[in-house]
């Protein structure tokens, strides 16, 4: 289970109180009508699957009800950051950490004090 | 190849089993071959045997970056049936399960498919509509699925509880008597001895790290941590880290790979007699043949490539296991993992051409593709021999999230299956 900072609580979570709600900084077009079936299948269906960094949207619905963006890395699962929406995408390396299988604390952290 | 037999038991038992040979080769890569597999797992190994064996294309090579088995096809809780809803998913997963029928002699390898039954358990109005319309779906398409009354449900199931004050009552099921369970590290190896045995090279520890491409934009080979090896034809197998190679060729795909975790009871005497999944209320349960109850659970709702997954997630299956069989209440659970699946928008794997010249594809099979390993096989070896889709795949393109034609089972079921 995560732990999730909530950037409008202020506060550590745990991910039981939060939604996930997908990729982030997905922009709707302004005239959907209008573009070709490749533009809509990117749009509505095409969605990044990184091996690393990924930007995606949080929802703490069971705290304050709004939603955020978190940068996270996939393969360790850890949170790099969480911000507010309508911020600017960070600028964050997109490789993992390690492209090993994270499966202890130790591996991660180095060693527990 | 040495046949498997009672007589080599037999004739090993007499002389201390020292003439067992090693089950496949792990030769060194050749500098090209006709056909490139990336993947190793059941769909990998499988398509290289059915493209030697019914195609006679033996120049090939299978890469795995681990070892064979031991991503999801040594990772799922092995369940066998083919009731889905729509034409094209019956289509694929009939013809798997006509091949899990016959797989066992066409390896001389033993599987261990055994057709025990799979029971859908309905608790609500909605899961009988739904589920009668895929009893009688299934039924005129030809594949066996019949409705049972709660009694004739604990009849075919003693350990269920169908009290109607159950905290999850029952108000019927759905049985396909044909589904079941098989071997699933078996699966593995049996494909990968029968397609060592005909020429195919299965090269393990081999990171495929890039996909090269000719001036023309067609594949010309891949670059791996064991070096470049050629290949007109590559067939991408690879389940959650599928958009992880087609990245390599600049091919997007309408996956998102998430943690599926299972996990297993401590050996207990038979008392499971077939295999129950509860949509739901989430879990799926069935005993092996070493007595473990295994016990599937839900995935994570975010993307990972973790291979563990949140506590919560088997909490939440084990409560339902608890209140459908309070027998089961205090029984130990002794391991748990995880496995990356790779999930489409509408939960119908995707199995195609890719825009790209000789690059093939085979993915989105997400927490249900272990049913499916030697029917998918099978229509991925006719696909990268032939260059088209046989007709038993023909609707599962990657295009047709552009065209619209969806096979929407992620709607017919309203859960992962």
């Amino acid at each position: 289970m995560l732990l999730i900072y909530c950037p409008y609580c202020e506060e550590e979570r745990s991910e039981l109180e939060f939604r996930g709600a997908g990729d982030a900084h997905i922009a709707r077009s302004t005239n959907i009508a209008a573009i070709s079936d490749e533009e809509f299948e990117a749009y509505f269906f095409l969605r990044e699957n990184p091996k690393g960094m990924i930007f995606e949207r949080w929802r703490h619905i069971h705290g304050c009800g709004r939603f955020f963006n978190a940068a996270r890395d996939t393969v360790s699962d850890r949170f790099v950051k969480t911000y507010k929406a309508g911020e600017p995408k960070p600028d964050l390396h997109p490789a993992p950490a390690t492209a090993a299988t994270v499966e202890t604390y130790e591996a991660l952290e180095g060693d527990a004090q | 190849m040495r046949k498997y037999s009672v007589f080599a038991v037999v004739r090993e038992a007499m002389r201390g089993h020292k003439g067992w040979e090693a089950q496949w080769a792990s030769p060194e890569p050749r500098k090209e071959y006709d056909a490139i597999i990336v993947g190793g797992g059941g769909h990998g190994l499988g398509a290289a045997y059915y493209l030697a064996k019914e195609h006679g294309i033996t120049n090939v090579a299978v890469l795995e970056k681990g070892w064979i088995g031991g991503g999801n096809t040594g990772r799922n809780t092995t369940i066998i049936r083919s009731n889905y809803l729509y034409e094209e998913s019956m289509d694929i997963y009939e013809h798997a399960l006509k091949l899990w029928e016959g797989l066992s002699q066409d390896l001389n390898y033993n599987v261990m498919y055994s057709p025990r039954g799979v029971m859908m358990l309905s608790h609500n109005i909605h899961d009988q509509q739904s589920f009668k319309r895929h009893v009688h779906a299934n039924r005129l398409y030809g594949i066996d699925n019949e409705w049972l009354t709660p009694e004739q449900a604990k009849a075919y199931c003693p350990p269920l509880d169908i009290a109607k004050t159950a905290r999850y009552p029952i108000n019927g099921a759905a049985l396909q008597r044909r589904g079941g369970t098989a071997r699933h590290d078996a699966v593995a190896w049996g494909y990968a001895r029968g397609a060592s045995d005909r020429g195919v090279h299965i090269i393990q520890n081999c990171e495929v790290t890039a996909i090269r491409r000719g001036p023309d934009g067609v594949v010309i080979g891949v670059d791996t941590n064991r070096g470049f090896i050629g290949a007109k034809k590559i067939g991408v197998s690879a389940a959650g880290h599928t958009s992880v190679i087609m990245n390599m060729a600049d091919v997007r795909v309408p996956l998102q790979s998430s943690p599926l975790q299972a996990l297993v009871s401590e050996p207990l005497k038979p008392i499971f007699p077939c295999v129950v999944m509860s949509n739901t209320v989430h879990a799926y349960i069935s005993q092996s043949d070493k007595g473990e109850l295994v016990i599937g659970a839900g995935t994570d709702q975010y993307n990972s490539y973790s291979q563990t997954g949140g506590i919560q997630i088997i909490e939440h299956t084990l409560d339902a296991i608890c209140e459908l069989f309070p027998m089961f209440r205090r029984v130990k659970m002794m391991r748990q993992w995880g496995g990356i699946v790779d999930n489409t928008p509408d939960r119908s794997a995707i199995q195609g051409v890719t825009p790209v010249p000789g690059l093939f594809v085979n993915c989105g099979w997400g927490t249900g593709g272990f049913k499916a390993t030697p029917g998918s096989a099978h229509l991925f070896a006719h696909l990268i021999a032939r260059g088209e889709p046989h007709r038993l795949a023909a609707g599962l393109t990657l295009d047709r999230f552009r065209t619209g034609r969806l096979i929407d089972e992620a709607a017919a079921a309203a859960v992962a299956h």
